[in-house]
């Protein structure tokens, strides 16, 4: 950087300083700022305007676009498209069952909680699943789910049930992935809620035992509201994580059985932009642009939060 | 400690539990060990039908031999690490000099460009596929590893950033008035003061990040699409396709490139975790 190569004179000193602090700033963010507007700020504008377009997302010889402008026409396909709506509904089942993962992560925190040899072994290794990338996860669920010798069929034919094609059966499937996804994202919440449960007061737990708290009281009382940060961050992380919901719908039905029964808005975009039967460019971005407001729900109450704790602070 | 610790309990629960935690484990992890369990069979015994017995012959070594030989999965692999591995180091670059920017510093703007930051770190993808498409495509970058790159370090700067801010911003500002005083100049500030400090953020980042790439799909399938550039996250399903219905090969393939990651959680274990759950605690 050309400022190390400034020459430090005394006199001068005091003004100069005072101008380095205030162009330095803006110095260092200069290339973060710019890949990051680049690849992430612009894009969501060109989006919502893309989606007030027709276009299969070629460009003619001479260089200009194929896009025909077309106004909300994409919006009031959608609203006229039941495979839109199947993903919409699937999204919301995917948002609340999602959530499971939060009491499942403080459940299987509370019993690994404790201090007995190898402990820390076990921590690891209930951690692991949200190590393994998603699509090895729904590789494994899928075999794991698999009519002719996956093993939950095995175990149900123990009990003289079964067997069910739980992917190939449109009640189940959506549930079936889900189920999948909540291994790695309970594993998640898990390593948030022990590292919440090491910071507990210890002071205020003895305490409260000495009151005579204990079991779920003392859970509800004591050591949930000093669990908070862990859980608003548990909330936020599972959330998301909800709504982007992708790689294992893919790698695990593909949008199946039938049409689009197991979709959510970020898979169906993908399959409506990027699908073998042509380009829906205009379409896929008006699906984009839903799943964007939704988010931007959570976002907007995820930086009040921190706006809040900053001028807090 | 809740719950109360087990060495103050009956002796019931004590043996109750030291049970009951490998019986949850393994419970835990049946999927996975299933999975392992296949990786081990030879290919005869899916088609007589023996599933979950012994296996006829152990077939572990051949398995994960052909996986290496016999399918594009070390070209995938590599593509991993060359995907990766590049975007960890530009990723944390960029968002040490971000993170340094917005947390040492009081200028108009700040806390806007930090939310911008945070904001832009939980879009869903679907938003930024088309145009990112596009430009990739028009940068004649489409379907090779740089183009990945390209993307990835832009998008993880964001959570990046959000990270290295709130860390700095966790550090003793009398260290940089101190140096300020003495009038060493801001990049040397930077350089010599903050960047030493930062070596457990950086080393918690890049674990994360590592993990965040390597096991990417959604990326890795709209950006590229050939085995020269493919990661495999991508590549496992084409190899899955060359196997089809081989499943001691899809099983052993899928392990491997699981593998990876899982290493760098168990080597690097405290990084990671600390990096993780950054936040859980106030």
């Amino acid at each position: 950087m050309t400022m190390t190569a400034m020459p430090e004179t005394e006199i001068a000193a005091p003004p100069r300083r005072f101008r380095q602090q205030a162009i330095a700033p803006w110095l260092f963010l200069l290339p973060g700022l710019l890949f990051f507007s680049v690849y992430v700020i612009v894009p969501i504008f060109q989006s919502f305007q893309i989606s007030f377009y027709d276009w299969n997302g070629l460009d003619r010889p001479d260089g200009t676009s194929t896009a025909v402008y077309v106004g909300l026409e994409n919006y009031r396909d959608l609203w006229d498209d039941p495979d839109f709506w199947t993903s919409l509904r699937n999204n919301a089942i995917w948002l609340v069952l999602y959530l499971l993962a939060i009491p499942g992560g403080l459940f299987i925190a509370l019993f690994l909680n404790q201090t007995v040899t190898g402990i820390r072994l076990y921590k690891s290794l209930f951690f692991f699943p949200f190590v393994i990338s998603q699509v090895v996860v729904g590789l494994v669920f899928t075999w794991f789910y698999d009519p002719t010798f996956g093993m939950i069929n095995e175990l149900l034919g123990l009990v003289g049930l079964g067997p069910v094609n739980i992917l190939g059966d449109t009640r189940y499937a959506t549930y079936g992935i889900i189920a999948a996804g909540l291994w790695p994202q309970t594993a998640y919440c898990m390593i948030l809620y022990l590292t919440g449960l090491n910071a507990v007061d210890p002071e205020q737990i003895e305490a409260a035992r000495l009151d005579g708290a204990k079991g779920p009281k003392m859970l509800w009382y004591v050591v949930l509201p000093q669990l908070r940060p862990a859980t608003f961050i548990a909330f936020v992380v599972t959330v998301i994580g909800a709504l982007r919901s992708f790689d294992l719908i893919s790698i695990m039905t593909d949008g199946g059985p039938g049409f689009y029964s197991t979709s959510v808005l970020a898979f169906y975009m993908w399959d409506v932009a990027l699908s073998e039967f042509g380009f829906r460019m205009g379409y896929g971005s008006a699906i984009a642009v839903i799943l964007f407001l939704i988010m931007l729900i959570y976002i907007a109450g995820f930086l009040w939060k921190m706006y809040r704790d900053e001028k807090g602070v | 400690m809740f719950p109360t610790p087990i060495a103050k309990t009956s002796r019931t629960w004590q043996l109750t539990y030291q049970t009951l935690l490998p019986v949850a484990m393994v419970l835990w992890l049946l999927p996975l060990l299933a999975v392992m369990w296949f990786s081990i069979k030879p290919g005869a015994d899916f088609t007589t039908g023996n599933y979950w017995g012994r296996p006829s012959s152990f077939e572990g070594f051949a398995n994960y031999f052909l996986v290496f030989t016999g399918s594009d999965m070390p070209r995938y692999l590599w593509n991993s690490v060359m995907i990766t591995v590049p975007t960890v180091a530009g990723a944390v670059a960029l968002s040490c000099m971000t993170g340094f920017a917005l947390g040492v510093y009081r200028f108009k703007g700040n806390l806007l460009i930090f939310f911008m930051f945070v904001a832009g770190n939980f879009v869903p993808f679907q938003i930024l596929m088309v145009p990112v498409r596009d430009l990739t495509l028009d940068m004649g970058l489409y379907d090779t590893r740089i183009g990945l790159v390209l993307f990835h370090i832009a998008f993880q700067t964001g959570f990046c950033t959000l990270f290295m801010r709130n860390f700095i911003r966790a550090l003793p500002r009398e260290l940089i008035e101190a140096a300020r005083v003495e009038g060493v100049s801001e990049w040397r500030i930077f350089w010599y003061v903050v960047l030493p400090l930062m070596r457990p953020a950086i080393a918690a980042l890049a674990v994360l990040i590592f993990t965040f790439i390597w096991n990417d799909y959604f990326w890795a399938v709209v950006l590229t699409q050939s085995p020269e550039s493919q990661p495999v996250t991508a590549g496992i399903t084409s190899f899955n396709a060359q196997y089809r219905a081989m499943y001691h090969l899809m099983s052993a393939g899928s392990i491997v490139a699981a593998i990876p990651p899982v290493a760098m959680f168990f080597a690097m274990q405290k990084h990671f975790i600390a990096g993780l759950t950054l936040g859980a605690v106030k």
